[in-house]
């Protein structure tokens, strides 16, 4: 297995930054879990592939469009219809390749492609919100569900994976720019990098 | 300008990108009727009003969509899936 380092760099400081004037209102990590995959139905065949899905990571979810789920060392929701991004321990993307059968769908391995930066925070859905034109209000964006969505061009996938906790997968090629734009817009609620 | 993914909800329009006329129908690959080959590729009638056109929405859920779009006014009056299956039990946006 080659060995993957943070694309992140040196623009990873540990520290806190930006108007701590009411303490930093965020925290940024690198969230980057040990394996990442799509898994994709053929045309009908959704549900046989979240049977799948459940299978290997013991998490089951709606095929319904945003639909998502968290548990410990696993997460997957929708970034499509038909089409789910799952990471988890190594080893996840064999796993679900000998899960999904070749008449039900395929399965990618981003594992090196991606990286998952995350903001948590009491003010994190208010940093999201200056990048996103999206509603990351708990009713709109409930715990687990995911979307696909863009920062001029930078393509992101975010899933709420806690009550005020956001994982944003975007290519690992576009990770050190995307992480210092996700500073920058923490800035006003100041923000601690840990 | 907005348009509502069926999948995704509305989004802005520059998360999509255009993908078409899709009142065109294309001729018989066989066909060596050039004034029909070159109507498909080159003559648009551009109405002022109703269309109907692809859009894909790239920087989202990366489906490809069907729309009739106003226009004069930018107002989206249908979407649809393009992949005609994905409209069954589209669900909530
Ligand atoms: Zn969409």
């Amino acid at each position: 297995m080659v060995e993957r380092v943070s694309p992140l760099g040196e623009a990873f400081r540990p520290g806190t930054y930006g108007n701590l004037a009411e303490g930093p209102g965020v925290t940024l990590t690198e969230a980057t879990p040990a394996a990442i995959a799509e898994a994709s139905a053929f045309p009908g065949s959704t549900e046989p592939l979240l049977a799948a899905i459940e299978t290997v990571t013991g998490l089951s979810l709606p095929a319904t469009p945003g639909a998502g789920a968290v548990g410990d060392g696993a997460a997957v929701f929708a970034i499509g219809p038909g089409r789910y991004l799952v990471s988890g321990a190594e080893g996840l993307s064999a796993s679900l390749q000998a899960a999904v059968a070749l008449d039900i769908g395929t399965v990618t391995d981003l594992s090196h492609g991606r990286a998952a930066l995350r903001i948590a925070g009491p003010r994190a859905e208010w940093v999201l919100a200056k990048l996103f034109a999206l509603d990351f209000s708990p009713a709109a964006f409930p715990v687990g569900e995911g979307r696909a969505t863009a920062h001029h061009d930078v393509f992101a996938h975010i899933q709420r994976t806690g009550g005020d906790q956001f994982d944003i997968y975007v290519f690992r090629s576009f990770a050190r720019a995307f992480w210092q734009e996700l500073c920058a817009a923490a800035e006003e609620t100041g923000y601690e990098v840990g | 300008m907005l348009i509502p993914c069926p999948h995704c909800g509305p989004r802005d329009v520059s998360e999509f990108s255009y993908q078409g006329d899709a009142t065109r129908t294309r001729p018989d690959p066989a066909s060596t009727d050039m004034k029909a080959w070159h109507d498909y590729v080159y003559n648009r009638p551009n109405p002022a009003g109703p269309h109907r056109e692809y859009w894909q929405h790239a920087g989202g859920c990366r489906v490809h969509l069907l729309l009739t779009r106003d226009t004069l006014t930018h107002e989206v009056q249908a979407v649809a899936f393009a992949r005609a299956g994905l409209n069954e039990g589209a669900g909530k946006p």
